[in-house]
């Protein structure tokens, strides 16, 4: 597959979260205002980039070759964890503006099911480091596409009247599906 | 009043019901139920998780130090979903490669987490066993009603377990099954219009 259609199918085609519904937590939680949205896929983008290639050279380069391909999710989550630490702890001393941005989302990450996923999907799927890149990179700003268009319109949703037993996250999935089916008519493309 | 050992499991099975009344843990429930064999498949392997974590967490509460719990938490679970990934491929290996990515994303399920850190931390080992029994199983009959009300739809025909079907063209001959249930927007729209049937049943 061409790079050019991987980024095509990162983004809309096999969108991380309306196509393969990892992120949801988030993807609910951070979308009731357009700058949390924001704030959110911003972290998102910088935090998968840098776990999707690290963990790929891990995997490739520490597992397979001591064959301890079995501690694969252990590792994973503790390489995710500690790198979130580090983030934080990075963008606090040198680039605070930054990190006041994007404030809470950071240490929330750690529990985004759509940064785990993508790191075993780059293995699943057998990538190469540079493919492994172009897809944490690309399935990011799918992610924040998806959470930016839904902070859109789910910020009109509060102005609507919306019978009692639909409020709130039960309108929002319903909403999600919506977004979600235009999403689906990018199907056949590649 | 602490709650009887009884009262922590049967919370689980409505008023605390994951994921329509806590709605955490999303993703599984969205992604595997395309039918009910997946969505108690997925329940079952998550009820383990819950149970052994909650359990480990409860007998080490007073080892593990406040400030790295979360560190803790997550290590601890991830040695129980390594378990779980293991048994699956040597008992169900069909069942785990239709589950695929979801199996090892149980370690990062807020379900799991949540539990240890609001209960299992701070109770005792025989309730904290009860909370997480009861959460599981409370999850997994939303997974297995989910991915029942999807398959019935989408294929016409529901599969329980093995071979025990129910096919719901026999009873209605005109009715043509949908496929749209079965796909990715039908999923959030079928949650959604649960969530909104049990918070219209309520208390």
């Amino acid at each position: 597959m061409g790079y050019f259609e991987l980024i095509i199918s990162c983004i809309f085609v096999n969108n991380i979260l309306l196509a393969q519904f990892l992120g949801n937590c988030p993807f609910l939680g951070t979308s009731k205002k357009m700058e949390t949205a924001v704030g959110m896929g911003m972290a998102v983008i910088f935090v998968l980039v840098m776990a999707g290639t690290i963990t790929w050279l891990v995997y490739t380069f520490i597992l397979v070759k001591f064959g301890l391909v079995y501690l694969r999710t252990i590792a994973f989550i503790v390489i995710i964890a500690s790198l979130v630490q580090f983030v934080e702890m990075f963008l606090k001393k040198s680039i605070p503006a930054l990190y006041a941005g994007l404030g809470i989302f950071l240490p929330l990450i750690t529990t985004n099911c759509a940064v785990m996923g993508v790191c075993v999907l780059n293995i699943d799927k057998e990538f190469t480091f540079l493919q492994a890149l172009v897809a944490s990179l690309f399935y990011a700003v799918g992610f924040g596409l998806a959470l930016v268009l839904f902070a859109g319109l789910r910020e009109r949703i509060l102005l609507a009247r919306v019978p009692r037993p639909l409020q709130d996250t039960s309108i929002a999935l319903i909403t999600a599906g919506m977004i979600s089916l235009a999403f689906f008519a990018f199907q056949g493309m590649v | 009043m602490p709650k009887t050992i009884v009262q922590e499991f049967t919370k689980g099975l409505w008023q605390e019901l994951p994921p329509f009344r806590l709605v955490l843990g999303l993703c599984p429930v969205l992604g595997v139920t395309t039918s009910m064999e997946n969505g108690l498949g997925m329940g079952i392997a998550t009820t383990f998780v819950l149970v052994g974590s909650n359990l480990l967490i409860s007998m080490l509460r007073s080892v593990i130090p406040q400030k790295v719990r979360i560190a803790c938490f997550i290590i601890i679970i991830a040695a129980f979903v390594t378990i779980v990934e293991l048994l699956m491929q040597a008992y169900t290996y069909p069942l785990y490669l239709k589950l695929g990515v979801f199996i090892p994303l149980i370690v990062v399920n807020c379900i799991v987490l949540g539990r240890a850190e609001a209960f299992a931390y701070k109770n005792k080992i025989s309730s904290s066993m009860a909370d997480g029994l009861g959460i599981g199983i409370g999850f997994t009959m939303s997974l297995g009603a989910l991915g029942a009300v999807r398959e019935l739809l989408g294929h016409g025909s529901v599969t329980v377990w093995g071979d025990f079907s129910y096919n719901l063209l026999s009873a209605f001959p005109s009715f043509q099954p949908f496929s749209f249930m079965v796909q990715a927007p039908g999923a959030f729209i079928c949650l959604g219009l649960m969530l909104c049937l049990i918070n219209a049943i309520g208390d």
